[in-house]
């Protein structure tokens, strides 16, 4: 893996990057300063939420459900909360329940 | 097919990784996304991204958000570095020099600065040459990676740092310019203005249209900038959704010279719904300058008509 | 056999490129450049190379679309001279940082302003320090030659860097000489077929290139393009003796005329070596003890090299095409002095700047240029050693 300490004979030439995708390893959960709450019970999965997110950070299944949300990455932008028609997105501040 | 969003979600992975550094909120990621979700999933893609907030966000070394290759050279570019790609392509494919079976789809991604104003040269080149590429711009009316410049995009009377509403001279003084229309008259076989609004099916449908269109295809997508536009993170789905209903952003495809519009709204709303939750705009609401407004509204009424008799002219079938 | 052929300097570039068979060639017309894009499309019209030809809308296009080529898995190339170079300028530090061996003809010409279509250096001058290699060309078949032997310099995977031929606007772009061609079976497999390692065609791998490089990495990423122009001094040297072997045509990082017994020298490039070996046989015959250097390989600068070739010397003057405006002298100057000092040298050295903007230098000039040389070599005073050669200074 490439870091900082990396030396300049094993950095890879031009800045070129064979590994495509690989921002998943860089995690953008801690910008966050509210947060998004699941409330699964008032989902509908009307499928408002999950293409809005910015981040990615709303996971869907092969079986076409929503999934709880993804804190590594999402940055606490509460679009998601926003668009949804039934209340099952809260935003909290962090580190309060 | 029909379009079914959770169909598209759920089958095809996303290509534009979480793990960017746009901004929270940010209106460009998921138009990058979801014109992504556009290509067949056997299709190979590249993508050539001019200099912005999208490139410098999405691609620190040693991270790249993109599943797809992609390749960024400078500001001004895009269109011509993808023209590059595509024309390696053409020349290696007819030498037999790539697998035969395997597609591959080019498709540039710039901001109003890069696509508008710097690079639009360039844009302009690829597109007269007939590239079999789309370029995306994602217009977020200013140069907002560098801090909020105001570019062509930016429309009338916005406050922007190098527009500033000052005391004297109230923000830009001059109208946007209009792209889509400039890339109509490149003659190419798709050219379209989209949006990100309800289930994204305005916006994937003319992604995959651009995409699997033979030739050159330009899409111009309007993509708020929370911070540049000065509303609350949360607001971008009601922001897109305003830009629609004022007709501000008129949602519409031209196909080898036939305007059709996609969306009409049932009742045009006036313009101060849209410019209201923006603070570049605040200084129009200020008592005695109703005229900025009244003027704004006058320009967008024009634009409709314009583009609403367009259709009536080129597509009789509508 | 070789076949002998009478072309000028832009046809037998252009006929290179057509043995070369690139994939990609995006080019932009420009005096004195334009007849090789010229020539070269009307072998892709006619179907005898398998080329894309990107009839761009300006030199940065060239350049990006190149850049793009390159990146994608292809063998790119461009030509331009002058403004066209100019406007490039940003592409062409992309080029080079981002290991795309493209390769370019740099048909030299004076960069604006005020215009001038003439020959000059500035153009190259402009992008010394840009990361590509240099080579210099005295005729159209060094031109011809330094052109078949480029892809095998810049592909290297110990060099992978963009790499420029240059030759001098209309003086030799424009002149039709003899010319020695290769066969073209003999070419395709000297130049041999172009597999990158990486490329954004591999689907099998993509890609990302280009990213934004910060504080934690682009001193290092620099550093091993440093590296690879170090590397490159011995690769060229290597692919110039395999090209020997082919033609029977030598070629060095310099070469050196009757310099070996000199006592006074003149260093340049491109064409003004052809008048100076002239002169230097006239002055031969006069018993005046005179040689030259021309420098083929300009980037890497083959400093070390040059200092010892002139150590021997009692006087040199290294003549510049193009003026710094730097109050100090021109570039190949400031090069092979600073080259000089580091390796001991002690030499007395002049600087002239001459033949800006198509000045015509002919053999008188360059005589009083080595009268010059014999003055300062018998009194060891160099005076002021920023000279001017064929100005009308007052």
């Amino acid at each position: 893996m490439i870091d900082k300490n990396t030396p300049a004979k094993d950095l890879t030439i031009g800045g070129n990057i064979y590994e495509a995708g690989n921002a998943r390893e860089f995690k953008t959960g801690d910008w966050r300063s509210i947060r998004p709450v699941y409330i699964s019970e008032k989902c509908k999965q009307c499928g408002l939420c999950f293409p809005v997110c910015p981040d990615d950070a709303i996971p869907v299944g092969k079986d076409q459900l929503r999934k709880d949300f993804n804190y590594d990455y999402c940055k606490g932008c509460g679009v998601c909360a926003k668009v949804c028609p039934f209340g099952a997105i809260e935003m909290k501040t962090e580190g309060e329940d | 097919m029909a379009y079914n969003l959770k169909e598209v979600i759920a089958e095809k992975p996303s290509r534009f990784t979480a793990g960017h550094r746009m901004c929270a909120g940010c209106g460009a990621p998921a138009v990058a996304r979801m014109v992504l979700r556009a290509l067949k999933p056997e299709d190979h893609a590249v993508i050539a991204n001019a200099t912005g907030c999208m490139e410098v966000s999405s691609f620190i070394y040693p991270y790249t958000a993109w599943t797809d290759s992609y390749i960024h050279t400078a500001f001004e570019c895009a269109g011509a570095t993808c023209s590059g790609v595509e024309a390696a392509y053409k020349s290696l494919k007819r030498q037999g020099k790539l697998p035969e079976d395997k597609e591959t789809k080019f498709i540039a991604f710039g901001g109003d600065g890069g696509t508008y104003d710097i690079g639009l040269q360039s844009l302009s080149g690829a597109m007269e040459r007939g590239h079999d590429m789309v370029y995306v711009c994602y217009d977020n009316g200013a140069y907002m990676n560098t801090g909020i410049q105001r570019s062509s995009a930016t429309p009338r009377f916005a406050d922007t740092t190098t527009s500033p509403a000052g005391s004297v001279i109230p923000g830009k003084m001059q109208s946007r310019k209009d792209l889509s229309e400039i890339m109509v008259s490149h003659h190419i076989p798709y050219v379209a203005q989209s949006i990100a609004v309800n289930n994204f099916k305005d916006l994937y449908e003319k992604a995959e249209k651009a995409i699997y269109t033979k030739g050159p295809a330009f899409l111009n997508v309007l993509a708020p900038c929370p911070r540049g536009w000065g509303y609350p993170t949360d607001m971008l789905m009601e922001i897109n959704k305003l830009a629609v209903e004022t007709c501000y952003w008129p949602l519409y495809e031209v196909v080898d010279g036939k305007y059709k519009i996609t969306y009409k709204p049932a009742k045009k709303l006036p313009i101060e719904e849209f410019l209201k939750p923006q603070k570049r705009f605040k200084h129009m609401f200020k008592p005695g300058n109703e005229w900025m407004i009244e003027e704004f509204q006058q320009e967008v009424d024009k634009r409709w008509q314009d583009l609403l008799d367009l259709e009536a002219m080129t597509n009789k079938e509508n | 056999m070789s076949i002998r052929e009478r072309l000028s300097g832009n046809e037998a570039a252009a006929t290179a490129m057509k043995q070369i068979n690139p994939d990609v060639v995006a080019a932009f017309p420009i005096t004195p450049s334009t007849e090789i894009p010229q020539y070269f499309s009307t072998f892709v019209s006619n179907g005898s190379v398998d080329t894309e030809f990107v009839a761009v809308e300006s030199e940065h296009s060239a350049m990006s679309a190149c850049i793009g080529a390159e990146a994608a898995g292809a063998r790119a190339m461009t030509a331009t001279s002058a403004n066209g170079l100019s406007l490039m300028w940003e592409m062409i530090y992309i080029a080079s940082s981002l290991r795309l061996p493209i390769v370019m003809s740099l048909v030299n010409r004076a960069v604006s302003g005020p215009l001038n279509i003439h020959n000059d250096h500035s153009d190259a001058m402009g992008v010394r320090d840009s990361g590509w290699i240099m080579l210099f060309s005295e005729n159209n078949q060094e031109a011809y030659d330094n052109l078949i032997m480029a892809h095998r310099i810049a592909e290297h995977k110990d060099v992978l860097l963009p790499l420029m031929i240059c030759q001098d606007g209309f003086i030799t772009s424009h002149s039709i000489e003899n010319i020695e061609l290769i066969e073209d079976e003999k070419v395709k497999e000297f130049v041999g077929s172009y597999h990158p390692a990486h490329y954004l065609l591999n689907d099998k791998e993509p890609m990302a290139i280009g990213p934004m490089d910060l504080q934690a990495f682009l001193f290092e990423h620099k550093y091993q393009q440093a590296e690879a122009m170090r590397n490159a001094k011995k690769v060229i040297l290597e692919v110039a003796e395999e090209f020997e072997k082919m033609t029977g045509r030598k070629y060095g990082l310099f070469e050196e005329y009757r310099l070996e017994d000199a006592e006074i020298a003149v260093v340049c490039m491109n064409s003004t070596a052809g008048t100076t070996k002239d002169v230097v046989d006239e002055l031969r015959e006069k018993g005046i003890k005179a040689g030259m250097l021309k420098v083929r390989v300009f980037r890497p600068f083959p400093a070390e090299e040059i200092a010892k070739a002139l150590s021997h010397l009692k006087a040199v003057a290294i003549l510049d095409k193009s003026d710094s405006l730097n109050g100090v002298g021109g570039v190949l100057f400031e090069d092979v002095v600073s080259g000089m000092y580091t390796n001991g040298n002690n030499v007395k050295a002049l600087s002239y700047v001459y033949g800006i903007g198509g000045r015509d230098t002919t053999a008188q000039d360059i005589t009083s240029v080595y009268t010059d040389l014999e003055e300062v070599a018998k009194t060891g005073n160099v005076g002021n050693p920023y000279r001017y050669l064929g100005l009308r200074k007052e």
